[in-house]
């Protein structure tokens, strides 16, 4: 196994009820990579997300997080592990301050209980204020500072995905995973989302993403893994899954030659 | 006389009870995704209703066959029940639909304790003695005992299952109701007017409970402000075992819950080396919920209880 | 913190608070003794609140918490334990001269009688443990189903302390226990010494036994306030919040939400527990009746009416509700005589429409309470179901 594999997944099935919705899937993202998921509709990139983010519990599979196996039994056990997550439908504390929500994703590596919350003792209050200072830092990264005390609810659709974003970096995670964050985006804000996940790649944190905007993600991801109905049809770099006849047929509808 | 059959009736007479009630809850949770806590101070206002109504009857003719007074007494109390639980329906819960669901909850606790409080005004605080107007010796059953009422209970409920089901399967406003709680919006674009079905479903599980309630007065020959409460907490119970959102879920987990009551209370001293008592019946019920929610929140007829946040 | 109260509001306020009993003991010990009980309510309130307002777990079964700590207090000070070895004697002898070794001679003819040092810690630990088993089956469970979970249990508690009088009499059943130690601080008695007609002497003053409970139960008040305050803005409060809002994206952002719950299940119920031991101690005397669904709706309802999640106006709602009563048994029945020569609506019966009305005009109507936090986020029940993002 290569030093570089940040995170190896192998052998994943998911079943629900009647439907098999991952067969035998396979995912390795090399650290420092964005990673791309991309299938048409149906093909079960969101469950397999779920799956590795612990939202969803597999019926079969290995999971490895640099060398360390982990089991997605627990979404909070994965974020603890090193993988932080965004929503298709962005899950933000709607009635919390822009602000709070990012000190929320410093829950995890933090440790203050009730006796700090009670007394504030020196220990208690230097981390109070670390949390605070590391949110409007990366409210800061993100671009929105001066948003910070806006109310969540009232934030701009754009606004409210960059939030995301930097209340799962709040969590310091090895893996950022987003599930479409472009979704609902003019052409100015993607390329504005674009700009943001590489500056988050080049500061060293690895990528999982899934998108319908291929376009967005050839121009983006170092390797792209294509599912169709539950499996793994391709893997590779952007220009050889774009040329991919697998890859071709599934998004047409035409048969293989 | 043998204890287990005897056991057996009652809890069969119970349940039947239960179940009546748990229909009520059930058919609103299937349309609404909402427990009508106040459904069980329904019971109690077809109860009380049903007394003053039995009481008129006597008056005006005392000679009146028994069980034609019950019919008209409970024929009386069913109107009475159903403009309640619609005006609760029009007043509390309607505006609250698209709230979070901690709202309606507690708007229904408030509802409960005006209604209790409305009773407690109207007919005091003290117990009533339910008229006793079917003849009280009972019948012998396969070793064990059956009054005249409870057997008119358990015709009573067998015809309105029955009928309930007939409604649901074959009309057109079942059809209505079953469309509705399976996806309501899509019920909406095919015609269907939500409301109408939301209203009506209040209707007829007020219907049921008003039988339930006159019975249940008739059955423990007494009727009180707070008598519908527990009854209420437990005809839940029963739905959410049987699977809540299923009628025919809610009719078997009233009759089991009835059941398990009855010889859960008969023998808890046997099982318990006589350190419980039959005084604790009333905790079998929520026992039961407990595990049912704990273990399998789907209930015995499985309408999968999705526990989204 | 709230830096627009200036200090010198802060000061008056404080020093309306101390002087009260002096003044409304001048009209007899009963408006000091309603405030004492409104101060217990305060606190049940308080604890209610982070189960209900931070963490949006809607406790109905919440008064077994205060029972519990209440029974703790008639079994540790109180001549109840006597009954207890003699009653286990009668029934089970082996256990019975047991435990009779076990505690003692003393025990055996008096009770056990620990000091309030003591019982405080003690209720709310336990009531915290019983806090964590009772909330343990509910954590998976929706909105409403939780509610009417743990409205089981709290019936099932009441249930088992008005039947545990037999085979062993542990808590008296239906006529409850009395005889409960009052408080003791530094020798001195809160109830008065024996004879001396419920005085207290307190280093050369002398005041009534409900006045020094008043100032007794105020510092009790004002450390639950400070706790909660404490609570609130911090890690575990905005975790707490975090799970009330949006339990996935909590879970996914690393809280373990299955802990917290417990924790706030557990945290509430100790202060209900500490409560509890202070009821017993103050009234002498408890009995299941207290501790019904009606009472653990009454501090639901205080904490509805007065604004969830938001710590003054949790304190007004309860307030206002324990007060109420007291004040319309002081005024209604009265006037109702005055008009009518007839008494048409009891206190009582007013106080249960008053309560019903409250609960269903304040969800209709004013849904974030009477005095709901002027920050958004601190009012769980005032926005709408919508989430974020797009439809």
């Amino acid at each position: 196994m290569s030093r570089d594999t940040l995170l190896r997944v192998t052998g994943v099935g998911k079943r629900f009820g009647g439907l098999q919705a991952l067969t035998d899937v396979n995912l390795a993202i090399t650290r420092g990579h964005i990673h791309g998921l991309i299938g048409p509709n149906g093909a079960g990139k969101t469950t397999c997300f779920n799956v590795i983010t612990g939202l969803n519990q597999p019926d079969s599979g290995q999971f490895e997080l640099a060398g360390k196996s982990y089991s997605p039994s627990a979404p909070h056990a994965v974020a603890r592990a090193g993988i932080a997550r965004t929503f298709q439908n962005i899950r933000l504390f709607g009635d919390m301050s822009a602000l709070e929500n990012v000190m929320v994703g410093r829950h995890v590596r933090t440790h203050q209980g009730v006796l700090g919350a009670i007394f504030r003792h020196p220990a208690a209050r230097e981390e109070e204020v670390q949390i605070v200072a590391h949110a409007q830092a990366l409210l800061e990264y993100v671009g929105i500072a001066h948003l910070a005390q806006r109310t969540a609810r009232h934030l701009s659709y754009g606004d409210q995905r960059r939030v995301e974003i930097a209340r799962a970096l709040a969590t310091e995670p090895l893996l950022l995973a987003l599930d479409e964050p472009a979704a609902g985006m003019n052409a100015t804000e993607k390329s504005e989302l674009r700009d943001l996940l590489i500056r988050i790649r080049d500061k060293g944190t690895s990528l999982l993403l899934i998108e319908h905007d291929v376009k967005l993600m050839m121009g983006l991801c170092d390797r792209i893994t294509v599912l169709d109905y539950g499996k793994v049809i391709a893997e590779g770099t952007a220009a050889e899954v774009q040329q991919n006849p697998a890859v071709i047929a599934a998004y047409l509808g035409v048969e293989a030659a | 006389m043998d204890i287990l059959a005897q056991q057996l009736i009652n809890g069969l007479v119970l349940g039947s009870m239960y179940a009546l009630v748990a229909l009520g809850y059930t058919m609103v949770y299937g349309v609404l995704n909402l427990i009508n806590f106040a459904h069980g101070d329904v019971l109690m206002i077809g109860a009380m209703v049903g007394w003053s109504l039995l009481q008129l009857i006597q008056y005006v003719n005392p000679e009146l066959p028994g069980f034609v007074a019950l019919i008209l007494a409970i024929a009386g109390a069913i109107p009475v029940c159903v403009i309640v639980s619609v005006l609760i329906e029009r007043v509390a819960y309607r505006r609250l639909r698209d709230a979070p669901r901690l709202a309606p909850l507690i708007t229904a606790i408030g509802i409960s304790i005006l209604l209790q409080t409305l009773a407690m005004m109207i007919w005091g605080r003290n117990p009533l003695p339910f008229p006793q107007v079917l003849p009280s010796d009972p019948l012998h059953v396969m070793g064990a005992l059956i009054t005249p009422t409870q057997v008119l209970l358990l015709l009573l409920a067998a015809i309105s299952m029955v009928g309930l089901s007939l409604l649901v399967e074959r009309t057109r406003m079942g059809r209505a109701m079953r469309a509705v709680a399976e996806n309501p919006r899509v019920a909406a674009l095919m015609g269907v007017n939500a409301n109408r079905v939301i209203v009506f479903t209040f209707a007829i599980g007020a219907a049921l409970a008003a039988v339930a309630g006159v019975m249940w007065g008739a059955n423990y020959a007494s009727a009180q402000f707070a008598m519908g409460f527990t009854p209420g907490l437990k005809a839940f119970s029963a739905a959410v075992l049987g699977g809540i959102g299923n009628i025919y879920g809610a009719m078997l987990g009233g009759i089991l819950l009835g059941l398990i009551e009855s010889l859960g209370a008969g023998y808890i001293g046997d099982l318990t080396a006589g350190v419980l008592g039959s005084h604790y019946q009333d905790i079998f019920a929520f026992i039961v919920l407990i595990l049912v929610l704990t273990l399998r929140p789907s209930g015995i007829m499985g309408e999968r209880v999705a526990d989204r946040s | 913190m709230n830096t627009h109260h200036s200090p010198l509001r802060i000061i008056f306020f404080a020093l309306l608070l101390l002087v009260f009993p002096v003044v409304a003991s001048q009209f007899g010990n009963s408006w000091v003794r309603i405030i004492d009980i409104a101060l217990l309510y305060i606190m049940l309130a308080l604890g209610l609140n982070i189960v209900v307002g931070f963490a949006g777990l809607l406790d109905l079964g919440y008064i077994a918490f205060f029972a519990i700590g209440a029974y703790l207090a008639g079994l540790l000070a109180s001549p109840q334990f006597a009954v207890v070895i003699e009653s286990l004697q009668m029934e089970y002898p082996t256990a019975g001269d047991w435990l009779l070794q076990l505690a003692g001679e003393a025990v055996a003819a008096q009770g056990i009688h620990w000091s309030v040092w003591v019982i405080i810690p003690l209720a709310a630990l336990v009531a915290g443990i019983f806090g964590a088993l009772l909330g343990a089956p509910t954590l998976k469970l929706r909105g409403d189903y939780l509610a009417i979970v743990t409205l089981g249990f709290g019936e099932i508690i009441r249930i088992f302390m008005n039947n545990l009088n037999g085979p062993v009499n542990i808590t008296n059943g239906p006529q409850g226990i009395n005889l409960i130690d009052p408080v003791r601080i530094g020798g001195v008695s809160l109830a008065g010494e024996a004879g001396s007609g419920g005085v207290v002497q307190v280093a050369g003053w002398s005041m009534p036994s409900v006045n020094a409970y008043y100032y007794l139960f105020l510092l009790l008040c004002m450390l639950t306030v400070f706790m909660s305050q404490r609570l609130q803005h911090s890690r575990l409060g905005r975790a707490w919040i975090a799970i009330r809002e949006d339990e996935i994206a909590a879970k996914a952002m690393g809280i373990h939400v299955r802990n917290m719950k417990l924790l706030a299940f557990a945290m509430g119920a100790a202060f209900g527990g500490v409560a509890g031991a202070m009821f017993g101690a103050f009234q002498g005397f408890i009995s299941p009746e207290s501790f019904t669904l009606t009472e653990s709706i009454a501090v639901l309802a205080m904490v509805v009416l007065g604004g969830i999640g938001h710590i003054p106006g949790v304190i007004l709602g309860a307030v206002l509700l324990a007060a109420l009563p007291e004040i319309l048994r002081h005024t209604v029945e009265p006037i109702q005589m005055a008009l009518f020569g007839h008494v048409w609506i009891e206190a009582e019966v007013l106080r249960q429409l008053l309560y019903g009305l409250a609960l269903v005009l304040i969800m209709l109507v004013r849904p974030a309470g009477l005095w709901p936090s002027p920050r958004q986020e601190d009012r769980p029940l005032a926005g709408s179901d919508t989430q974020t993002g797009a439809a």
